[in-house]
């Protein structure tokens, strides 16, 4: 299965990704740090701005495309997958890039985020996670926790949060990442991403200064992180802490319960701790990262899944192909075809 | 003249040789599960190949199997068949086929006075005589005496014809429309060989159930041929009718729309995005799309109804030319981004199945109601230019002009058609697809602005603002819902900017008048009294309704309206030439205040919401009316197929 990305490399800067347009978020955003982490990164992975699409729906994170120099289509609420879509079925060489929230992504647009994910359309999609509708001014969103205030919940929510990477990982999704918005590693994420052909699912937590400050601090604040924080990767054992901040801890398997457990590391012998090996294409292991409870376990982050299979785009076109391969397309006899009859003369001929 | 309905000796004239009616129409009536819609099907086909023009009315329920022998599981076909022009399925029908009790309760009054009935005594059992509410059968208290009765055992018939093929008793007994079918093809003097052509490539991997099936379809044909039944059951041969030279084919509207989009993108010169959800009775666009890809064609099953419509703008977005269709409720998923497409001014055709509503409404029957929902059914100011078919036929040169207001305005189009449409069948004069102009998209490839920058929504001479493909080398912009800068499309909501594009929006779907034919008179004249205007499917019994009243002298013209947003400009001066304007239409009266509210004129409704499509002596009543009770004079022997008045509107 051939999949089309672009294979030779652009050379742009930083600055070629950023358009004329005044960026409007609330300062100090999350999605400041967001954004500039995707145009740091458009020129390491060589895009073609002329070739590189960004679709968004509605909330703060859908303005989006206004502020990087590529093509960009603002959409409505909840429905960008499907617009999506539709762009890589017309031209799969477009590399797409999908950017919604909690609210947009989780909620009007749950469908279609499952859609596109067990479909596995060839784009990156990447959730901006901050907890709270901001754009329509605080009220709680899918992803909101439990007792939330906010207009819409003063005496707090008593709905149960959604977890998008396991929602995401249950809709059939091949990639799941997790990062936040100020974060070194977000880079290396939204390459991986890339570099996936299918759909990429990444959560992005993301700061709303202004309606759910600070919400993330117990595992992103400085003095808590090197503890609360799990980066997964590929082929390395599963370990956080260090024995300044407390102790090296690891991730292993309950046999007896089959989940996982937070085990002490002594001296770094992670093997005789039982602490696993990150295999991004286990399925199974991945299911169990996304939905650790944060607190008794730290908060996964990184590459937790990716096991590519061929993309939807590529099998229906390909499909198509197939059925035009051989066939000749003309118009004049398909208006033709079927039982048809002639009319030569008058009435009186036989037909 | 002489029809089936003055009885077997007005056609005779009293002769062995029956006389040949001019027109006959014919409705079979059974089961849902008896496969009246197969059977109606073929017979259309078979009448078609025999010359007769046609016009088809398929009726059946929103439920796949409905408890079987039951009211409301009745699936019913009807035609009209003639030597002369078709433009009905016909008000009431000359023959009715009836497989069962209660497809002869539903059916049998509106059967003609002295019609014939055709009923399987088989089936006229306890249990279903039950089932359709009868206490006594009426195929034998007198209480069908007003028509003219032939009831026979045609299960048994049937199963007799099949014995030697072994099949199950239920396997069997499916082969009694094939029976059916047999007989009235012997009645109306057709050609067997093209059913058994049929019967053989669609029985093609079990030749025992096609071998049965022809010979059912045999021995209906022998059973009209040898039992020399005296009364009712006579051969009756209906001449071809006079038609333009050529090559000829049915379509339904489902059909015609199907070709009409491939056309129409070839047309433009685009390959076709067709984003669809199912939905009755629109699904059969889909479908037909489906097995299209050849010609450019890429089809996409979507989650939903909304995933339908932004996946086509997706596509039209990325540079082709983007198609959804649907149903009323569907439509109205749709109705956010319709306004995306309107806000970003990218083609897109949307393709509107109307059927019964509001909310689920008549799944499976026809309406005109989503006229106000094409024209203003979005938030905001949202123009849209709306067009409507008029026949199964006509869907094909519709779905062309839609694909080319789309194309050329850059504006996303609404065609209507509705369940009668999408489902009839006519006969269609196989266009030459060279006869059409080629309305080319074209792309911007440069910077187009004074200064040598990009301006994206500047406008053409036509209002159109430019097409620009993702994927272009230095083309790079954004486009989204928000309201933008006229010319440069960056976010911009002052009040200038919010005011220059409303302006600039309604002047381009206004300026699309512009470019279409003037509105013609259908029939008619300009100084005759009434003016009857219709838009959509009611143009056959209009036209029928309209051509009888004429004949009988009075002043009456057919106005059909193809283009109902924009209007065509000159339509306002052509109604106030009529001192009385009547509106028919499938809904409550929306065309007619669409009217009202641009030319002021005293537009008079006639309104129908029954599920069903107008008779013609509907339409020809409410002409009367009009005319304060005028029905002019006879219509008779003027060698005009037309019966008189009087047996129309006793």
């Amino acid at each position: 299965m051939n999949d089309m990305t672009p294979i030779t490399k652009f050379e742009t800067t930083i600055k070629d990704w950023e358009t004329d347009q005044e960026v409007r978020w609330c300062p100090g955003c999350g999605d400041y740090a967001i954004l500039k982490a995707v145009q740091r990164t458009l020129p390491e992975i060589g895009a073609d701005p002329s070739k590189t699409v960004f679709v968004s729906g509605i909330g703060c994170s859908s303005r989006f495309p206004y502020y990087v120099e590529s093509y960009g289509f603002h959409t409505i609420h909840g429905r960008a997958p499907a617009f999506a879509t539709g762009i890589k079925l017309a031209n799969p060489e477009l590399d797409v890039w999908l950017v919604t929230g909690d609210g947009d992504g989780m909620s009007i647009g749950g469908n279609h985020t499952m859609h596109i994910l067990r479909r596995n359309v060839n784009t990156q999609i990447l959730l901006f996670n901050n907890e709270i509708y901001g754009l329509t001014k605080g009220q709680y969103s899918p992803t909101s926790r439990e007792g939330t205030n906010s207009p819409t919940s003063p005496l707090g929510s008593v709905d149960r949060p959604a977890l998008p990477c396991a929602f995401a990982l249950g809709a059939g999704a091949r990639f799941i990442a997790r990062a936040y918005d100020v974060s070194k590693d977000l880079g290396g994420v939204l390459k991986a991403a890339h570099a996936h052909q299918g759909a990429a699912f990444v959560e992005i937590f993301q700061n709303c200064i202004v309606y759910n400050k600070d919400r993330f601090d117990d595992f992103t604040a400085k003095g808590v992180a090197d503890q609360n924080q799990l980066w997964v990767k590929d082929g390395e054992p599963m370990l956080f802490g260090s024995v300044k901040s407390g102790g090296v801890k690891g991730i292993a398997l309950d046999l007896e319960t089959l989940s996982l457990k937070v085990v002490d590391v002594v001296d770094g012998d992670w093997q005789s701790a039982g602490v696993i090996v990150h295999n991004v294409k286990n399925r199974a292991i991945a299911h169990m990262l996304v939905e650790m409870p944060f607190g008794p376990f730290p908060m996964a982050l990184g590459v937790i899944y990716d096991d590519p299979r061929p993309t939807y785009e590529a099998t229906a076109l390909a499909q198509d192909e197939q059925a035009r391969a051989g066939k000749d397309a003309n118009l004049a006899k398909l208006l033709g075809k079927g039982q048809t009859w002639t009319v030569s003369g008058t009435a009186a001929d036989p037909v | 003249m002489a029809t089936l309905a003055d009885g077997p000796d007005a056609l005779t004239g009293g002769k062995e040789i029956p006389a040949a009616p001019e027109a006959v129409v014919v409705r079979f009536a059974g089961d849902s599960g008896d496969g009246m819609q197969l059977t109606g099907g073929q017979f259309t086909l078979s009448t078609a190949l025999a010359g007769n023009d046609l016009a088809t009315f398929p009726d059946f329920p929103a439920e796949i199997r409905a408890p079987q022998g039951t009211l409301f599981g009745v699936s019913a076909f009807q035609i009209n068949f003639g030597s002369t022009d078709i433009e009905t399925a016909g008000d009431q029908p000359d023959v009715l086929v009836a497989m069962n009790p209660a497809a002869l309760k539903t059916n049998v009054g509106a059967l003609k006075a002295g019609g014939l009935i055709i009923a399987d005594t088989g089936e006229f059992n306890k249990r279903n005589l039950e089932k359709a509410k009868y206490e006594v059968n009426p195929l034998e208290d007198g209480s069908l005496e007003k028509w003219q009765l032939l009831a026979f055992d045609i299960s048994a018939l049937t199963l007799e014809a099949v014995k030697p093929f072994g099949l199950g008793n239920k396997e069997a007994l499916r082969c009694k429309n094939m029976w059916t079918l047999g007989l009235a093809l012997w009645m109306f003097d057709r050609d067997r060989q093209p059913l058994i052509d049929w019967l053989n490539a669609k029985f093609k991997k079990s030749p025992v159930l096609a071998e049965a099936n022809i010979a059912a379809l045999n021995a209906g044909h022998a059973y009209g041929e040898t039992a020399e039944l005296a009364g009712p059951l006579k051969q009756y041969h209906i001449a071809p009718v006079e038609s333009e030279p050529g090559l000829y084919r049915t379509v339904t509207g489902a059909e015609a729309v199907s070709l009409g989009l491939v056309a129409g993108a070839q047309l433009a010169d685009l390959p076709m995005f067709f984003g669809g959800y199912p939905i009755t009775p629109a699904s059969a666009i889909l479908h037909n799309l489906a097995k299209l890809k050849e010609y450019g064609v890429t089809t996409f099953q979507a989650e939903d109804e909304i995933a339908a419509i932004a996946s086509a703008i997706g596509a039209s977005y990325a540079g082709q030319l983007g198609v959804t269709s649907s149903s009323g409720p569907g439509i109205a998923l749709k109705g956010e981004a319709m306004g995306l497409a309107i806000m970003t001014e990218l083609p897109l055709v949307i393709v509107n199945s109307q059927r019964g509503g509001p909310s689920t409404g008549l799944p499976t029957k026809t309406e005109q109601s989503d006229l106000y929902q094409a024209i203003y059914g979005r938030n905001g100011d949202a123009p849209m230019p709306v067009i409507a078919a008029r026949s199964p036929a006509d869907c094909f040169e519709v779905a062309i002009e839609a694909c080319r207001i789309a194309v050329e305005y850059m504006t996303p189009v609404m065609l209507l058609t509705d369940g009668y449409i999408a489902n009839a069948a006519e006969p269609w004069k196989v266009p030459d697809p060279e006869s059409f102009k080629p309305f080319p998209a074209k792309f911007l490839t440069e910077k187009n602005g004074p200064n040598g920058e990009l301006l994206p929504f500047s406008r053409n001479e036509k209002g159109a603002r430019p097409w620009i493909k993702p994927g272009t080398p230095g083309l790079m912009h954004r486009i989204g819902g928000i309201e933008k800068n006229p010319g440069t499309g960056n976010i911009d909501y002052s009040p200038a900017s919010h005011q220059a594009m409303t302006d600039a929006r309604k002047d381009k779907v206004d300026g699309v008048a512009k470019g279409i034919p003037a509105q013609d008179i259908t029939l008619g004249e300009e100084g005759d009294t009434l003016a009857v205007v219709g838009w959509g499917s009611t143009y056959g019994p209009i036209h029928q309704a309209v051509r009888r009243a004429r004949r009988r002298g009075l002043k009456v013209s057919h106005i059909h309206v193809r283009h109902v947003w924009p209007l065509p400009l000159n339509l306002g001066e052509l109604l106030k030439g009529y001192a009385k304007i009547l509106v028919p239409e499938m809904n409550t009266g929306q065309f007619k205040t669409v009217l009202r509210d641009q030319y002021l004129v005293d537009a008079k409704p006639l309104n129908k919401t029954s599920g069903q499509p107008f008779t013609i002596a509907e339409i020809e009543a409410a002409i009367t009316d009009a005319l304060g009770g005028d029905i002019g004079g006879e219509v008779d022997a003027d060698g005009t197929q037309l019966p008189s008045i009087k047996s129309v509107n006793p």
